[in-house]
């Protein structure tokens, strides 16, 4: 036998192999500029921009009133709870879910964290076990979603907006609708705290903030979620233990949300049912803004952020301006559509496929 | 009967890393039954979607009725008489059987559905087609595949439809409703209605078609056979065969002396497969040939892990791998190239390392978090060793070739340290000119001592990479030896057996 085995073409010449090798490079022709408005970096400079605009707006309208040391810091406290839960959401999202009952499981975790039970065992203890009540509601939730979702097999559309309506209940049932103090000033007072002129609750919230952004960039639980969103069948063939995964992502943001529920305690120092109304919109809303793709598989914590601040930012500016909160809602419906309009110019502009 | 009224010349269709279709001709004529075969990824779906408006051909031209045409849209394709019944129906279950047929095209007046008309419109339709039992008011959910079918020719029919191209409409059907769809094409050609048909059974087309055409790796390789007195060996020699010369290196190391790696024992699943059992030893490649649905990508799946078995064993490497768990078996060494490189195995919007790394992350990281540097020195290594081109470890996967994603594929599990590789049509989608590459690395691997089972559609590959065949058809293995002793033909003669010759 040859060297080598050949058979005669049947058909066209073989065609020129480096011409054929760079069909995928030459298939997608990008500017600089483009390249660098399509890549994480380029998007969140987009909202950066953006968060700038809104500043400007808010300078110009209302003057001093806005570019006060105390009204950012107003700012920065209104953006923690719901910038908790983003951070949560975002990874939920970046695995391909999505989950509308945040907004009852703060409502549940501020609830449970606040019975006479609670309050009498922290009063024994200490404070913190508030806040790790609040954390193991949320993380019981979450647990529960994730099952239902990934074991369960329900869409978790369907199945968190079930948790959204049960949670709430529960919390309406256990507070009887009533309003439940937090006893304890020393919860309130620790998180109320300053340092350096901003309040505790706030480095709460850049904690998870780098924490989040920590284990989605740096970690394998970060790689097998942007797997499992992306490409969930490569995922599964590649080893990972999907369904796993994903009921890990629905635990997480029910943390997130205990989290957050324990910071709105400090805040308004009550827990009650009516908290966290439409903070699933919200928060889903940060994140979309913030260039994470609701198909999955794609986001940033640092796009995240930057949607919060932005939203929270306009709260701000429209409240200053004596705007009631329905013009802040349709300005809300309008900036989320222009944000995923422009997304998918840039998206579209820089040839992606 | 004499001119064509559809001809497409040169047609191209070039998507990011993989030309699609790569210079296609086609002619059909009014009133026949014209034939499309092609193994998985041939381009044949490309082609229907070029044809029904969907894609945009980068080159060629589309000649309809005498005419140089551009389809644009569906929309297009369909007000000129081509209309396209796909595999899944595009149906809305919910609708009546009339409201599907006028779906987009619905007869009103003044804004008002004339819902008389068209049902009286769909039940002409319907007898046209031999159906008249089917109602027009039936909601479409409620019929079984072949009604569904009857109601897309149906929707084709109202559109005045010249063309109607049918993408394995037999898939679905059993024996009596194929038999009842073939009275309808007849009737169809009958009227000088032109259909494109396509299937994988050689059978219908003999017994249906009048011409034959063979698309392979994007290439028209045969057009306008006679249908029914061209030989079946012929024809799937085409499909099988090679379309352009290249090479398979012979390979020199012996591979019969390395110790047993995987083992599968009387391995079963419902409806695919039966008693299959094989082995293959450290160093060798095990080439599994078949035709498409002959069982042979369920066999490598359910081998991995990725289905689950209903009787049988696998054992690598002597220890007994937990039934239906992917994830023990990439413990033990087992890495799937699978099938749909793009769906199934890769992050298209990640980097190289980023894809090369995902079935060994714990090997990158200390305590869950990720060393970026380690992950991109080794992807570094699989780039240099496997030749990637451009070799740059950061670039998103999607921006590479067919050829370099499956090397990327590749370089996933040789960083896993895989003892095992599955290769499920590992040229596919392969530009011709990168095929030798892949050929050689994978005897490369083999010599380096990994076992390797190797599925291909192509006799030739299959022959020419192996050291030893196995041949199956319908689910069970009827052909076991070295590929030395066994030839093209032969192995033509084994899986076509009991087909219509």
């Amino acid at each position: 036998m040859s060297d080598q085995r050949t058979t005669p073409a049947t058909a066209a010449p073989p065609p020129d192999e480096h011409q054929r090798m760079e069909v995928g490079a030459e298939a997608v022709p990008r500017s600089r500029v483009a390249r660098i408005m399509a890549s994480p970096a380029g998007r969140n400079l987009g909202l950066v921009v953006a968060l700038a605009i809104v500043c400007v707006i808010g300078v110009i309208t209302a003057g001093d009133l806005f570019a006060d040391v105390d009204n950012v810091v107003t700012i920065l406290r209104l953006a923690v709870v719901v910038g908790i839960v983003s951070i949560g959401m975002t990874f939920v999202i970046i695995g391909g879910g999505i989950d509308l009952s945040v907004g009852a499981i703060v409502a549940l975790a501020s609830v449970w964290a606040t019975t006479v039970a609670t309050q009498q065992m922290a009063a024994d203890f200490h404070w913190t076990i508030i806040v790790f009540t609040a954390m193991a509601v949320g993380a019981g939730c979450g647990l529960v979603n994730g099952v239902l979702v990934a074991y369960g097999r329900i869409a978790p559309f369907i199945a968190t907006l079930a948790m959204f309506a049960a949670a709430r209940g529960l919390a309406e049932i256990i507070s009887d609708k009533r309003n439940q103090l937090v006893d304890d000033p020393g919860y309130v007072d620790f998180f109320a705290r300053e340092l350096l002129g901003v309040p505790v609750l706030v480095y709460v919230f850049a904690l998870v903030a780098a924490i989040g952004w920590v284990l989605l960039n740096r970690t394998t639980f970060g790689r097998r979620t942007i797997a499992v969103g992306g490409n969930e069948e490569a995922a599964r063939l590649a080893g990972i233990k999907v369904q796993r995964h994903t009921v890990y992502l629905y635990v997480l943001l029910g943390v997130a949300c205990g989290i957050a529920a324990a910071m709105l305690l400090a805040r308004t120092g009550t827990g009650t049912a009516q908290h966290g109304v439409l903070l699933e919109l919200d928060s889903i809303a940060a994140v979309v803004i913030g260039g994470t793709l609701l198909t999955g598989g794609r986001g940033t914590i640092v796009g995240t952020v930057l949607g919060v601040l932005i939203f929270t930012t306009l709260s701000n500016v429209f409240t200053l301006n004596n705007l009631d909160t329905s013009d802040q809602a349709v300005a809300k419906g309008v900036i989320i559509v222009a944000a995923v309009l422009l997304q998918q110019f840039v998206a579209k502009r820089a040839g992606s496929t | 009967m004499t001119d064509p009224i559809l001809r497409m010349t040169g047609i191209v269709k070039q998507f990011p890393g993989v030309r699609a279709l790569d210079g296609v001709d086609l002619d059909v004529l009014s009133g026949e039954v014209h034939c499309l075969l092609g193994q998985n990824g041939a381009g044949k779906s490309t082609l229907i979607k070029v044809l029904s408006g969907a894609h945009r051909p980068d080159e060629g031209t589309i000649t309809w009725l005498g005419e140089e045409v551009r389809l644009a849209d569906p929309t297009g394709a369909m007000r000129r008489g081509i209309a396209t019944i796909y595999q899944e129906l595009d149906l809305v279950d919910g609708l009546s059987v009339a409201a599907n047929i006028f779906l987009g095209h619905e007869l009103a007046a003044a804004g008002f559905a004339r819902r008389g008309e068209m049902r009286r419109a769909a039940r002409d339709l319907l007898a046209r087609l031999g159906h008249p039992e089917i109602s027009p008011s039936t909601e479409v959910g409620q019929l079984a595949a072949a009604g569904k079918q009857v109601v897309s020719m149906a929707r084709a029919l109202s559109h005045d439809a010249r063309l109607i191209i049918m993408d394995e409409p037999s898939a679905v059907l059993d024996q009596n409703e194929v038999e009842r769809l073939f009275g309808v094409i007849r009737d169809l050609t009958r009227e000088d209605v032109a259909v494109i048909y396509i299937s994988h059974r050689l059978e219908e087309i003999r017994e249906i078609g009048d011409r034959v055409s063979v698309l392979k790796d994007g290439r028209s390789v045969a057009t306008g056979l006679p249908a029914k007195s061209t030989p079946t060996r012929d024809i799937i020699r085409l499909m099988t065969g090679r379309t352009v010369e290249y090479v398979i290196p012979e390979r020199r190391q012996d591979s019969s002396t390395g110790e047993s790696m995987l083992s599968v024992e009387g391995l079963s699943r419902a409806g695919e497969f039966e008693d299959v059992s094989f082995e293959v030893r450290g160093g060798e490649i095990l080439g599994l040939a078949g035709l498409v649905g002959s069982g042979r990508s369920e066999i490598l799946e359910t081998v991995y892990g990725a289905r689950r078995a209903r009787a049988g064993t696998v054992s690598v490497a002597g220890r007994r791998l937990r039934n239906g768990s992917v994830a023990a078996s990439v413990a033990a060494g087992v890495g799937l190239c699978p099938e749909e490189r793009k769906s199934q195995a890769l992050l298209l919007g990640e980097s190289v390392a980023g894809n090369v790394t995902l079935a060994s992350l714990p090997r990158f990281s200390s305590a869950s978090f990720m060393d970026r540097s380690a992950e991109i020195d080794a992807a570094r290594e699989q780039i240099e060793s496997l030749d990637l081109r451009p070799p740059d470890p950061r670039r998103e996967v999607r921006l590479f070739s067919g050829g370099n994603q499956q090397k990327v594929v590749l370089a996933r599990w040789l960083t896993t340290g895989s003892r095992v590789l599955l290769l499920d049509e590992p040229t596919r989608g392969v530009d011709v000119g990168a095929r030798s590459e892949l050929y050689k690395l994978i005897q490369r691997l083999a010599d380096e001592g990994v076992a390797i089972v190797l599925v291909s559609s192509e006799i030739p590959e299959v022959l020419g990479l192996a050291d030893r065949v196995l041949v199956v058809r319908d689910g069970r293995i009827v052909h076991e030896g070295p590929a030395a002793d066994i030839d093209e033909h032969q192995v033509l003669d084994l899986v076509m057996e009991g087909s219509a010759a």
